[in-house]
């Protein structure tokens, strides 16, 4: 099963490359062998992004060389990184969404050939690794895992002896994941090497031959994975002892804050989803998880709570008991709600305006930022000065753009800002999505800490550890139903999967419209 | 007798069609590529005013045409390096372009206002250009209009069948996606809004050199403004601009007949009938807004900077 000893593929030695005011890499060596499933750990800012592009021939070293089968090489280009057969399949996909499969995977490639030849390599390949994918669908008619496999075999038609995967698994349900590994695992044994970045680091112990971590920089361990726990390796990661959230038991659960009956709603275009029947309650004191790959109707469902979108009728979302179907945004904010949309920049921040500023757009009614048409600078400035010192918030100043924070510090300014203002009910969307496991704690203490004095706390993630160790209730979205929910402890990850998978839950969702708590 | 009519309209439908469908299969070409240009009634009037004057200076047809097609595509690279260039708003740019197209075209066209010139020759072939019903029909036509229908052809094969049109796409429909796997998402958008302004040129040129063959001021009277329309109308499809550009064709033949036959209704109002037909064709296809989000183009109008 292991990778036979032999020279390796691919040998950096002392790769350095700095940007303005940090070091990403910081004379890094490492090797792969051919055949072997090789993991790069580390936190965000580590490092990995960096020393992949180098390898990928997006960025160039400073110092340091690279060896290809024994062969120092220059790697100038991606065309020339696929030249010597290496292979990328990037996070975020550069999918075009209204062009089919096979018009994609000839996009990205340097020599496509005539078009029906190529459809048949595509069938044979999907055939081949068990990747199921029609040459002529859409891309916007697939789903995530569908549009990873074109990635993948758009990265497979070269023929690659190296295969980097950034975080592959990140958006796929653990069936979904547990089949890509299945491919993976065929690769390495066809004599191909993997390089398998991930945050799953039991992915990694069941998967990878080796693992390197990173952290700031610098190689500081080169481990078996399959001699590591999960938490051992993660404390080399972040390099002091980890402590998770900590969730409290409801000690009695609050009255109703959100109430959704009967939520029905046709997309507004073909590439949304309809929401069938959504019933849940979340009561003040407890955190409510919804699970589930994207596009299953969470942006929709997001919309319709924060009242971007109205709902068909008043009755279907109740805040704090009053009808709010039918409210705006602000109006749903004077009931004490409070909403963390996904994306930080442009939707939950505006990243030209400075911290005060982006303050007072959420703050402007509840906070009492507007006296008579005025915005009170100062107060708003003490507000968000206050966000900054609770939140740990690393920031230039108050006065600077909230696009000069980082992912990591902008996401905590934002849930900071909500949770200052102490809403009765905060529905929060992705709160740690690409943040990094120091800061993803944070946050989660935080979420934890608002519903321990009261409040009602909806995440709507995709991260299902991240569910599985706030939540008190999980419920599953899957294709716009939702599954009822029920006690984080009595589910398993299995039985997540098979939901988040679309098995099981159709018919229980219609029967009960609304479950109480 | 009947029969005769009604080919006679038809042939008179084709004719009317022509500058509308060499228009809109230009203005597709640049649309797909993700650029939206308004200026197309601005090149059509620097086409058909340079036509004129290259016919009536050289004495020869086809130097006129050719003109046009030249003008155009110079005239619609000012438009380019204004928004893919300099990145200006591409709908003000488009705006200012027929502006600036009505008031030059004038300029250059005043030495030749109302000059008589012949009208561009027809192809007929022997015998066939006989046969009932379909010799009209098929032959007799002048050039452009069998290049219009060419061109048409050729761009619905170039979209859907070829690499390069499939290329011209990507772009449209992600400019960031297709620079980052290598693209060059300007030259190609350089390359298919001049495509655009020499089409419009050419249907410049029909108007002037084969409809109405003179130069009148502003002689294109909106033409270019129903090809913008038809593009949204045939949601972007190579085959429905053909069947629109006829549609629209037919509706402006059908006003003339009608008052024709003196049907007592004020001839203002048939003359407005063409874009009352255009507006009420684009609120009925703009009130099914997810079937205009599907086939549009997703980054048309958007200008492209590419990330350092």
């Amino acid at each position: 099963m292991g990778p036979a000893a032999s020279r390796p593929r691919l040998e950096l030695r002392g790769i350095s490359k700095s940007f303005p005011g940090t070091k990403a890499n910081d004379n890094v060596d490492f090797t792969v062998l051919p055949g072997e499933i090789h993991a790069l750990l580390g936190e965000n800012g580590a490092g990995k992004s960096t020393l992949v592009k180098i390898i990928y021939g997006v960025l160039r070293a400073d110092a340091g060389d690279i060896l290809w089968d024994s062969q120092p090489v220059e790697i100038q280009t991606p065309k020339a990184a696929r030249a010597l057969g290496i292979g990328m399949v990037f996070q975020h996909f550069s999918l075009f969404e209204a062009l089919t499969v096979a018009e994609n995977i000839e996009l990205g490639m340097d020599d496509p050939g005539d078009r029906r030849t190529l459809h048949a390599r595509i069938s044979a390949l999907a055939e081949q690794y068990n990747l199921p994918l029609e040459p002529g669908r859409h891309v916007h008619t697939l789903s995530v895992g569908e549009k990873q496999r074109i990635e993948i075999i758009r990265a497979l038609l070269q023929d690659p002896k190296l295969l980097i995967m950034d975080e592959p698994t990140s958006v796929l349900t653990p069936q979904e994941a547990e089949a890509l590994l299945g491919t993976l695992r065929r690769l390495a044994d066809e004599g191909r090497s993997i390089l398998y970045i991930s945050h799953k680091l039991e992915e990694v112990i069941a998967l990878c031959h080796r693992a390197t971590i990173l952290r700031g920089g610098k190689v500081v361990a080169d481990c078996d994975p399959a001699k590591e726990s999960p938490r051992s390796m993660a404390e080399l990661m972040i390099g002091t002892r980890l402590t998770p959230p900590k969730r409290t038991a409801i000690e009695a659960a609050g009255p109703e804050r959100l109430v959704i009956e009967h939520l029905s709603a046709e997309p507004p275009d073909q590439f949304g989803t309809a929401l069938r029947n959504i019933g849940l309650t979340v009561r003040g004191g407890e955190i409510v998880g919804i699970a589930g790959v994207a596009g299953n109707g969470q942006n929709e469902l997001m919309a319709f709570l924060s009242g971007e979108q109205r709902a068909p009728a008043a009755e279907m979302i109740r805040i704090g008991g009053t009808p709010a179907g039918l409210l705006g945004p602000n109006r749903r904010r004077d009931l004490s709600a409070a909403f963390v949309p996904e994306e930080r920049i442009g939707h939950a921040a505006v990243p030209d305006m400075s911290l005060v500023e982006n303050a007072v757009l959420t703050g402007h009614r509840t906070a009492g930022f507007v006296s008579r048409g005025f915005m009170l600078l100062r107060l708003a400035g003490q507000f968000a000065q206050r966000v900054c010192d609770g939140f740990k918030v690393r920031h230039p100043g108050i006065q600077h753009a909230a696009g000069s924070l980082s992912g990591g510090n902008l996401q905590k300014y934002v849930i900071g800002r909500e949770i200052q203002q102490e809403p009765k009910l905060l529905v929060a969307m992705q709160p740690t999505w690409g943040v990094d496991s120091g800061a993803a704690a944070a946050i989660q203490q935080a979420l934890i800490d608002l519903a321990g004095r009261g409040a009602a706390v909806l995440v709507i993630s995709q991260d299902l550890d991240e569910l599985l160790a706030i939540s008190h209730r999980i419920a599953v979205l899957y294709s716009g139903r939702l599954s009822p929910p029920r006690p984080t402890d009595q589910f398993t990850i299995e039985e997540i999967g098979l939901l988040m998978a679309g098995h099981g839950a159709a018919g229980a969702a219609d029967q009960e419209g609304r479950s109480a708590a | 007798m009947s029969l005769t009519i009604t080919v006679s309209i038809l042939v008179s439908v084709i004719a009317a069609a022509t500058p509308l469908l060499l228009a809109a299969t230009g203005e597709l070409v640049t649309e797909k590529s993700g650029v939206l240009n308004l200026g197309v009634e601005g090149m059509m009037l620097m086409g058909a005013v340079t036509g004129v004057a290259a016919t009536l200076l050289t004495e020869n047809w086809f130097a006129g045409v050719v003109t046009a097609a030249v003008a155009g595509a110079a005239f619609s690279l000012i438009f380019g390096v204004l928004v893919l260039t300099l990145r200006a708003n591409q709908v003000a740019s488009g705006l200012a372009l027929t502006i600036f197209g009505t008031g030059l075209s004038a300029v250059i066209g005043t030495p030749f206002v109302g000059q008589p010139l012949a009208r561009l020759p027809v192809f007929d072939a022997p015998v066939l250009s006989d046969m009932p019903i379909l010799g009209p029909l098929l032959f007799g036509h002048d050039v452009l209009v069998y290049v219009s229908i060419g061109m048409l052809l050729a761009v619905a094969w170039f979209l859907n069948r070829s690499r390069l049109g499939l290329v011209l796409r990507a772009v449209g429909e992600s400019h960031d996606s297709a620079h980052a796997i290598g693209y060059q998402v300007i030259a190609i958008r350089y390359g298919a809004v001049a495509f655009g302004g020499m089409m419009a040129g050419l249907a410049g040129a029909h108007i002037s050199l084969a409809l109405t063959p003179f130069w009148a001021e502003n002689m294109t009277a909106g033409r270019g403004w129903i090809a913008l329309a038809l593009i949204v109308f045939a949601s972007w499809r190579p085959l429905r601009v053909l069947a629109g550009a006829y549609l629209f064709g037919a509706v402006t033949i059908a006003q003339l007949h009608v008052q024709g036959f003196g049907i007592p209704i004020p001839s203002q109002f048939l003359s407005a009938l063409p874009y009352l037909a255009t507006v009420i064709v684009l609120v009925i296809i703009s009130s099914n807004a997810a079937r205009v989000r599907l086939n549009a183009p997703a980054c048309i109008g958007k200008a492209f900077a590419p990330a350092a």
